[in-house]
């Protein structure tokens, strides 16, 4: 029985999980989520995940949310499939892995979820991008950045010179984010910009992106 | 060689991993960082976390930041030491704690932190509390706390009927939450208090919590 996946094609928390089954070869059924009908906060959705949110994951009789969580998991269940994205063979390569995993989660994810809220999601619901809202993301998401820079000035990737779901996990965001004025925050850095090459023209992702259409 | 564990005994992030070592019965060296001195914004400090946020734990020639990543390394390599905080023998129970950390990280961390930082940090710094902004924040958290008062009613912990990692990241910022007028959020949900006064109650955590003395002179 094939993997379900519930959510929708532009959405970046799916394509997250996407571009990870994707690189691990799994096959998987995508079964879109209507969220302009409210069918997100729904009973038949809020059983699988409690807080209203897609994506949710489906694999036999094992219900997950939370992307970073699904995404852990299929690494985990297929880690001799595919990319090697989380390095489990040695423990020091691992924990490097989770080290950058996490400053995703708690650095760069806040910054950057508001400044593409503002500028790509806010007008699809009818609101007006929030300038000041933009300009104070956009100075927070610069000094992350600037320690990026300085990061893969030393390695190829974030967690040494393999790809990982650490580098996979700041894709979705960052594509969108490539599509407006902020696009700068990344072309300015070099070594961040050929690490945004480099890992945005994997078959993988340029795969979940195609529905990337906001 | 020990593990060296820089940080500060009463913050919430070093606290966090203090408890994971605790339950892992795994020695540590306690290596105080001097915030007031910003000794963490000083290149020395900065070569180990470019971040310039405690904690950080060295073990031998490898250097480790950001507390969640911290501890699930700890639990990873201590897997058969102490408290099964991972359940990685079990895909399927794994698979659940992972969920349940990344809901603590994802939705209930933003929301309890403003109200931290707004009780606690802000008037250090000699500013008034902003309440607006705790109101909101207490609404958010609370809205998160009713989906955990479902879940607790059918489990006796998050991820399951074990105690895990996804429990225990609750513990600092949720102890100094219940040290303000907003522990009612807390106590006025009866699963939820119950797994409170279960998971802080534990030895590891108390072992820390006698250092958590913020705001308290």
């Amino acid at each position: 029985m094939a993997v379900k996946l519930y959510g929708i094609a532009m959405s970046t928390c799916t394509t997250r999980v996407m571009t990870c089954l994707h690189e691990k070869g799994v096959d998987f059924e995508i079964v879109p989520i209507n969220l302009s009908a409210g069918e997100h906060k729904q009973p038949s959705f809020i059983s699988k995940n409690p807080f209203g949110q897609i994506p949710a994951l489906e694999d036999g009789d094992l219900t997950l949310f939370e992307s970073r969580a699904i995404t852990k998991y299929l690494a985990t269940k297929h880690k001799d499939k595919g990319t090697d994205l989380l390095r489990l063979d040695n423990l020091k390569e691992a924990a490097l892995v989770n080290v950058w995993l996490e400053v995703e989660a708690q650095q760069f994810n806040p910054p950057i979820s508001a400044l593409v809220y503002q500028r790509m999601f806010s007008p699809l619901f009818g609101g007006t991008p929030d300038e000041k809202v933009i300009e104070a993301n956009a100075e927070k998401l610069g000094k992350v950045l600037d320690v990026y820079e300085e990061r893969l000035s030393k390695s190829k990737y974030l967690a040494g010179d393999f790809y990982s779901l650490a580098d996979l996990h700041h894709l979705s965001y960052t594509y969108y984010l490539m599509k407006n004025p902020e696009a700068n925050l990344i072309n300015s850095r070099p070594h961040v910009k050929a690490w945004w090459e480099d890992i945005s023209s994997r078959p993988a992702f340029r795969k979940a992106a195609e529905g990337m259409t906001a | 060689m020990a593990l060296k564990l820089y940080g500060l005994p009463m913050s919430s992030y070093t606290t966090r991993v203090m408890t994971c070592l605790h339950e892992k019965a795994v020695d540590f060296e306690f290596v105080p960082v001097n915030l007031f001195t910003c000794e963490h914004k000083e290149p020395p400090f900065l070569a180990k976390n470019p971040f310039g946020l405690i904690p950080v734990l060295e073990d031998g020639d490898l250097t480790l930041f950001e507390s969640r990543a911290i501890n699930s390394y700890v639990a990873h390599k201590y897997k058969d030491s102490g408290t099964d905080l991972l359940r990685l023998s079990d895909i399927k129970e794994a698979a659940a704690v992972g969920v349940w950390m990344e809901v603590e990280s994802q939705q209930f961390n933003p929301a309890i932190t403003p109200i931290i930082y707004e009780f606690f940090v802000a008037p250090i710094s000699g500013k008034t509390p902003d309440q607006a902004i705790i109101d909101a924040s207490a609404e958010k958290l609370g809205k998160v706390l009713d989906i955990y008062e479902a879940r607790l009613s059918s489990t006796k912990y998050l991820a399951g009927d074990s105690y895990t990692l996804a429990d225990l990241h609750h513990l600092p910022y949720t102890f100094y939450l219940m040290k303000t007028p907003w522990a009612s959020l807390i106590e006025s949900r009866p699963h939820v208090k119950a797994w409170w006064e279960d998971i802080s109650s534990r030895p590891a955590f108390k072992k820390v919590a006698e250092g958590m003395k913020f705001g308290e002179e």
